[in-house]
C-alpha cells in the first residue's frame, strides 16, 4: 500500500487545525503516514503528530532554517518527500505552505492540486475538487504524469479525528540543508493580532463601510474575543484605511471558509462574495432587505448593526458560558 | 534594466460562467475577459522600477490563445509596457507547464534582471505559477510582495499570518509575486491605448518553449455548478429578540460552534 505524507505546521504548542484534519484524513485511509516538520522548534511538535495518526514524523529542526527561507524549507521538505517513498503529499493551505509547495512539486517533477475543498483518499487513489471562477463552479483535478500527487487543501474542510495519547510514532531528523545564499529572511515583523489568520479561522466577523469609522470596530472585536473569532472586512473599509489590507476579506483580499462567518454593514457585493462563499454558516447584519448578500446567507437580520452586534454578544456570552 | 512581467486574462468576476454540456469546461463564449486584477499590480511595479532607474524594458508575456490573450498583453502595453510575448495555446495548460512555458520563452530572450507576476490568478486561485517558474529558472522568489525596494540589494516584504510580515534580502535576477498594497496601478491613457497598437508583439509556438500539452501534470475535469445553498432564513424581531434567536440557530441548528 502507498504512503502517504503529511506536511504539519504548530500554533505554539498545538498542531494548526488544518494540519490535524489532514492527518486524520489520512489515517482514516488505513494507509501508512509519514508527517513532516520543518523549523526551529517544531520537534516538540512530533509527538503530537504521532497521537494524530502519524507512524513517522521527519524532522528538520535547525536554529539555521530561520523564521522561513524558500531556499531551505523548499530543500528539506523535497528530501523528506522523497525520502519517505510517498506518492501522496497532503498540506494544508497556510501562507507557508502555499508558498513551499508548488516549488517541492517543481522539483519533484509533479504536479500540484492547490486550494481543493474536496479530498477523498483510498488505498492507492486520491481524489480532489476544488472551487473555480470565484465558487461559481468546482471541477475535479485528476493527476496526470505526475509521480507524486501533491495537495494544498483549504482548512476547516474535513474533520478533525480524536487524538490517541499512547500512539508514538518514529522520529527521524533531518540535517540543515543547503541554501543558494540567494534569498535571505532579514526580518520577521509581528502583525497587530496573534489570532489566528482569517484563512484558517474556524470563524470570521466582518464589518463594512456600515461600521461608519475605525473605532466601531471595537463592537466586532468585542463580538469575536467572545466566539474566539478573527475580525475580517470588505475592501471598503480597507481601502478607507479603518483596518489593514490584510483584513481583506474577497477577491482582491483573502479567500476565506471558515464555519461561521458574520458579514455587519456588507452589501454583498460579488468580489466580496468571492472570497467567503465557500463558508459553512454565513449570518448577515445589514439594515437594507434587499442587500445581495441575503441571497448567500444562512441566517438574516434586516436591523442596525450598532444594535444587533452589542446584543449579539451579550447572547453568546450567556450561551457559551463567560 | 530588463524586466519580463507575466499576465494571465481571466475572466472577469461580474461574468456568467456556464459549464460545457460535456462538463470538460467552461463556456467561453459570451465571457467578458480582463488581465488578472493582481497581474495589474505587477504591470505597475515593474514600470515603477524601470521609471525609477531611467533606463530598460518591460516586456509582458502570457500563454493562451493567441487572438484572446492578445488583449491583456495590449492592455498592459497601454499602461507603459515596452513589448509584448504570446505563447500560442488553445490547449488548457496546468500551472506546471504554463511555467515552463513561461521559462522556456523567457530563456531564449537572453539576459534579465527581474520577472514579476501576480500573487494568484483569481480564476483558478492556484498561486503556483509564479514558484514553478522560479524553481524552473533556479531564481530566488519571493511571493505575496506588498512592499518592494531596490537599492543595492532588492528588499521585498511579504504578508504573512495575521498582518506580520517577513523582510527578504535578495540577490540577482528573481521572480517577484505581487500582491495588492504593493501600489496603486495606473490606468491606461488614451495616448497609451493608440501607442500600444503599434508597440512589437512577438508570437511563440508552444512547442518552441520545450512544452508538450499532452505531458499535463494535473487536468481539470467533471467542472459542476456548486450545490444549491438553501434559501436564507431570515429573523424577525427587535434586536434582542434577533440575537437570541440567531445564538440558538447557530449553536443548536447549524452546531458550527
Ligand atoms: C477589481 C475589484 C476587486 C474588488 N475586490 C474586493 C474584495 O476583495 N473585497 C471586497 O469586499 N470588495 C472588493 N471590491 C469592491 C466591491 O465591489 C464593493 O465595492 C465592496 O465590497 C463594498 O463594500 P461594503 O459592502 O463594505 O460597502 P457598501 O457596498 O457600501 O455596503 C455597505 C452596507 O452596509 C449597510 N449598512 C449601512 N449602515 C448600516 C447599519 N447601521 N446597520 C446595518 N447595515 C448597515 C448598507 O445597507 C450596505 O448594504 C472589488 C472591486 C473591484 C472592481
Amino acid at each position: 500500500m502507498s504512503k502517504i505524507f503529511v506536511f504539519v505546521e504548530g500554533h505554539g504548542s498545538e498542531l494548526k487545525k488544518g494540519s490535524l484534519e489532514l492527518l486524520n484524513a489520512a489515517k482514516q485511509s488505513g494507509r501508512e503516514v509519514i508527517a513532516g516538520l520543518v523549523g526551529p522548534g517544531t520537534k516538540a511538535l512530533a509527538a503530537k503528530a504521532g497521537q494524530n495518526g502519524a507512524k513517522t514524523v521527519f524532522v528538520c529542526d535547525d536554529a539555521g532554517l530561520g523564521h522561513y527561507n524558500p531556499d531551505t524549507f523548499t530543500a528539506a521538505v523535497s528530501t523528506m518527500v522523497k525520502e519517505s517513498g510517498a506518492d501522496v503529499v497532503l498540506a494544508s493551505s497556510s501562507v507557508m505552505a502555499r508558498d513551499l509547495f508548488p516549488r517541492v512539486a517543481a522539483r519533484l517533477d509533479s504536479g500540484v492540486a492547490s486550494d481543493c475543498t474536496v479530498l477523498e483518499l483510498s488505498a492507492s487513489g486520491v481524489k480532489v475538487r476544488k472551487p473555480l471562477y470565484s465558487g461559481k463552479c468546482t471541477a475535479e483535478v485528476e493527476f496526470v504524469n505526475s509521480p507524486v500527487r501533491f495537495v494544498l487543501m483549504r482548512p476547516n474542510q474535513l474533520p478533525v479525528g480524536a487524538a490517541d495519547a499512547a500512539a508514538t510514532a518514529t522520529v527521524r531528523e533531518f540535517p540543515l540543508p543547503a541554501g543558494s545564499g540567494k534569498i535571505t529572511c532579514k526580518e520577521m515583523v509581528k502583525g497587530a493580532s496573534n489570532k489566528t489568520d482569517l484563512t484558517e479561522a474556524n470563524a470570521i466577523v466582518s464589518g463594512g463601510r456600515g461600521m461608519q469609522n475605525a473605532e466601531n470596530f471595537k463592537i466586532l472585536d468585542d463580538l469575536a474575543n467572545t466566539l474566539g473569532a478573527t475580525v475580517g472586512a470588505s475592501r471598503a473599509v480597507a481601502d478607507a484605511g479603518w483596518v489593514p489590507h490584510s483584513m481583506q476579506v474577497g477577491q482582491t483580499g483573502k479567500t476565506v471558509a471558515p464555519s461561521l462567518y458574520i458579514a455587519a454593514g456588507i452589501s454583498g457585493a460579488i468580489q466580496h462574495l468571492a472570497g467567503m462563499s465557500g463558508s459553512k454558516v454565513i449570518v448577515a447584519i445589514n439594515k437594507d432587505p434587499d442587500a445581495p448578500i441575503f441571497q448567500k446567507s444562512t441566517y438574516g437580520i434586516v436591523g442596525d448593526l450598532f444594535e444587533v452586534i452589542p446584543k449579539l454578544t451579550e447572547e453568546f456570552k450567556k450561551a457559551l458560558h463567560k | 534594466m530588463k524586466i519580463f512581467v507575466c499576465l494571465k486574462q481571466v475572466p472577469d468576476t461580474e461574468t456568467r460562467i456556464q459549464i460545457k454540456a460535456d462538463k470538460s469546461g467552461i463556456e467561453e463564449n459570451g465571457v467578458k475577459w480582463v488581465m488578472n486584477p493582481y497581474d495589474e499590480f505587477a504591470v505597475e511595479e515593474a514600470l515603477k522600477l524601470k521609471e525609477a532607474k531611467g533606463a530598460g524594458s518591460v516586456t509582458v508575456i502570457s500563454v493562451g490563445p493567441k487572438a484572446r490573450v492578445t488583449e491583456a498583453l495590449r492592455t498592459a502595453m497601454a499602461m507603459g509596457a515596452d513589448d509584448g510575448i504570446v505563447i500560442d495555446s488553445n490547449e488548457p495548460l496546468d500551472t506546471f507547464w504554463t511555467a515552463k512555458a513561461l521559462a522556456g520563452a523567457i530563456q531564449k530572450e537572453g539576459a534579465f534582471d527581474m520577472i514579476f507576476a501576480g500573487k494568484l490568478a483569481i480564476d483558478d486561485n492556484a498561486a503556483s505559477v509564479p514558484q514553478i517558474l522560479a524553481e524552473a529558472l533556479g531564481l530566488p522568489h519571493v511571493t505575496v510582495v506588498t512592499k518592494l525596494t531596490a537599492g543595492g540589494t532588492l528588499v521585498a516584504e511579504r504578508e504573512i499570518e495575521g498582518g506580520a510580515r517577513e523582510i527578504f534580502e535578495v540577490q540577482g535576477p528573481c521572480v517577484i509575486a505581487a500582491n495588492k498594497g504593493l501600489n496603486t496601478p495606473r490606468y491606461a491613457s488614451l495616448p497609451g491605448i493608440m501607442k500600444a497598437k503599434k508597440k512589437p508583439l512577438k508570437e511563440m509556438a508552444l512547442a518552441d518553449t520545450g512544452v508538450q500539452a499532452s505531458q499535463l501534470k494535473t487536468r481539470l475535469k467533471d467542472f459542476q455548478l456548486p450545490p444549491e445553498k438553501p434559501a436564507v432564513k431570515m429573523i424577525a424581531g427587535d434586536a434582542a429578540t434577533q440575537a437570541k434567536e440567531l445564538v440558538r440557530l447557530i449553536m443548536d441548528e447549524a452546531k458550527v460552534l
